[in-house]
């Protein structure tokens, strides 16, 4: 069974977000992701500074079997990117809710609706 | 189209015991990895791997007329194959298109074992029925529930096997056959695998295949591991066997996949075929398959266009995934005649044409 750790929010595309720290989120894709996708061979992630849109594909992840889109879930600009897994994308299998994050936003605006842990975890558990 | 219940092989406590990830495959729940199918690939190139293949189809073909009913069938010249040995063939239809790619076993001057693949056993099974009315001294059985298969992959295979066995595994050639004893229990033990590594794959029982996994698992220790079809598609990849499904399909010719050796046509008698196959044996064909390697980190997938150096599409990639032993993304396409010279190709990645290196099949061969 795939840890969903309760402080976090989540999306229908299995990534997480952290609450707010200054306007500031962090976004990874979910253990349950992880173990879907398999050993994870490479992600493209956004260009520090890069404004993205709630909803849209911004970076992607190859792994043996297939790719999936990395969208970001909320709007705002780029503020940091997790190069050490560009560099070795398999510690997003490893610890996908911790060196495994992917990058960070500075929100602009609301945030879309998000799941709360109960949720996604009843999400993965009917997928 | 009705779908049929989901199979199980017999070893399909034990796949769930040891936690594997279980996908429908050609209609069998299988395993597609244990745990990371990387670390499974490399267990196969440098140690050893251990696979349920139970979802193969076995046909056996039995009688005084089995070879020449099989020379008939298929496209190879099989009454020709020596007792205890094995040969990868090909059935096709009348147009020379592809059914399925099969190994061969002779077990007996009047005993032939047809392995095909699961998605294509029940074709396979009714086109060997049919093909075979005109010999009457020739029985088509499908023994597929029958039997389990297990292979067993990788440079300390034999080391590992050899501790349960008295079969003379030294001695039993590449694409050759034995039956023996293995942990005690009745085995066809087969120098065959779809790996290129060196290995075994052993026909055994139904009933017995928990105990040989079981004893084969506990010979290997640490030097084994259990690996699913996720490892399985990437080690043939890049031991650039063609799968079929992706290089080989109905549409596809042996001579299309480079495979235009596997027809004999000096055999005896007529064959399924003959007459479309010769009609392209002295042609040179529309397309050809070869092996492409990514120069970024994007994967060519199945179904992705090549692009030529034109800019415009000329073929298409049959299989595509991260090679674990080259480090890189490899694939295999067919492309277009009109471009075989051509050296500046492209995929088009989800739209975005990434650089690829054509390169001679296959990607990885072990060293002797």
């Amino acid at each position: 069974m795939s840890t969903v750790p309760e402080t976090l929010s989540y999306t229908e595309e299995h990534e997480w977000i952290t609450e707010p720290a200054e306007g500031v989120v962090t976004i990874g894709i979910t253990a349950y992701a992880a173990d879907a996708l398999g050993d994870i061979v490479y992600v493209s992630l956004p260009q520090e500074g890069a404004s993205v849109e709630a909803g849209e594909p911004c970076g992607e992840a190859e792994s043996t079997k297939s790719v999936s889109d990395i969208y970001a879930p909320v709007t705002g600009e780029v503020v940091a990117v997790n190069g050490s897994v560009e560099e070795d994308p398999a510690v997003i299998n490893a610890d996908p809710y911790g060196e495994g994050w992917l990058f960070k936003i500075r929100k602009d605006g609301e945030s879309p609706d998000l799941l709360d842990a109960p949720a996604y975890s009843k999400l993965i558990e009917e997928a | 189209m009705s779908v049929p219940d989901t199979k199980k092989t017999p070893l399909h406590d034990i796949h769930d015991d040891l936690g594997a990830t279980v996908t429908e495959f050609a209609g069998y729940l299988m395993p597609l990895r244990y745990g990371s199918e990387t670390a499974e690939h490399q267990a196969v190139r440098t140690s050893a791997g251990l696979f349920d293949l139970s979802h193969m189809g076995e046909i056996f073909l039995t009688g005084p007329q089995a070879g020449a009913a099989l020379d008939h069938a298929l496209i190879g010249h099989l009454s020709a194959l020596a007792v205890g040995r094995a040969r990868y063939t090909m059935i096709c239809d009348a147009a020379g298109g592809v059914l399925d790619d099969l190994i061969v076993y002779r077990l007996a001057a009047e005993t032939f074992m047809v392995v095909a693949n699961a998605a294509n056993a029940r074709t396979v099974l009714a086109e060997l029925t049919k093909r075979s009315e005109g010999f009457e001294e020739a029985t088509v059985d499908d023994r597929s529930d029958a039997y389990a298969l297990i292979a067993v992959q990788g440079p300390k295979a034999q080391g590992i096997l050899a501790k349960l066995t008295d079969a003379a595994l030294a001695d039993l050639k590449y694409y050759a056959i034995l039956p023996g004893k293995v942990a005690g229990i009745d085995a066809l033990i087969a120098r065959t695998g779809y790996t290129g590594e060196d290995g075994f794959e052993l026909f055994v029982s139904a009933s017995d295949a928990v105990p040989v996994w079981r004893a084969v698992t506990e010979a290997g220790g640490d030097d084994l591991r259990p690996c699913g079809l996720s490892a399985r598609d990437t080690l043939r990849l890049e031991a650039g066997m063609p799968l079929y499904g992706n290089e080989l399909t109905a549409e596809t010719t042996p001579f299309d996949a480079g495979l235009g050796r596997t027809v004999k046509f000096d055999k005896p008698g007529d064959f399924v075929g003959r007459t479309a196959l010769a009609a392209l044996a002295d042609k040179a064909p529309e397309r050809t398959l070869i092996g492409l390697v990514a120069q970024g980190r994007r994967v060519p997938r199945h179904g992705y266009d090549i692009v030529g150096s034109d800019g415009t599409p000329c073929g298409f990639v049959t299989s595509g995934a991260p090679s674990p032993t080259l480090g890189k993304p490899i694939a295999m396409g067919y492309i277009d005649a009109g471009h075989a010279e051509d050296t500046d190709l492209t995929v088009d990645i989800r739209g975005k044409n990434e650089p690829v290196d054509k390169v001679a099949l296959p990607f990885y061969r072990r060293t002797p």
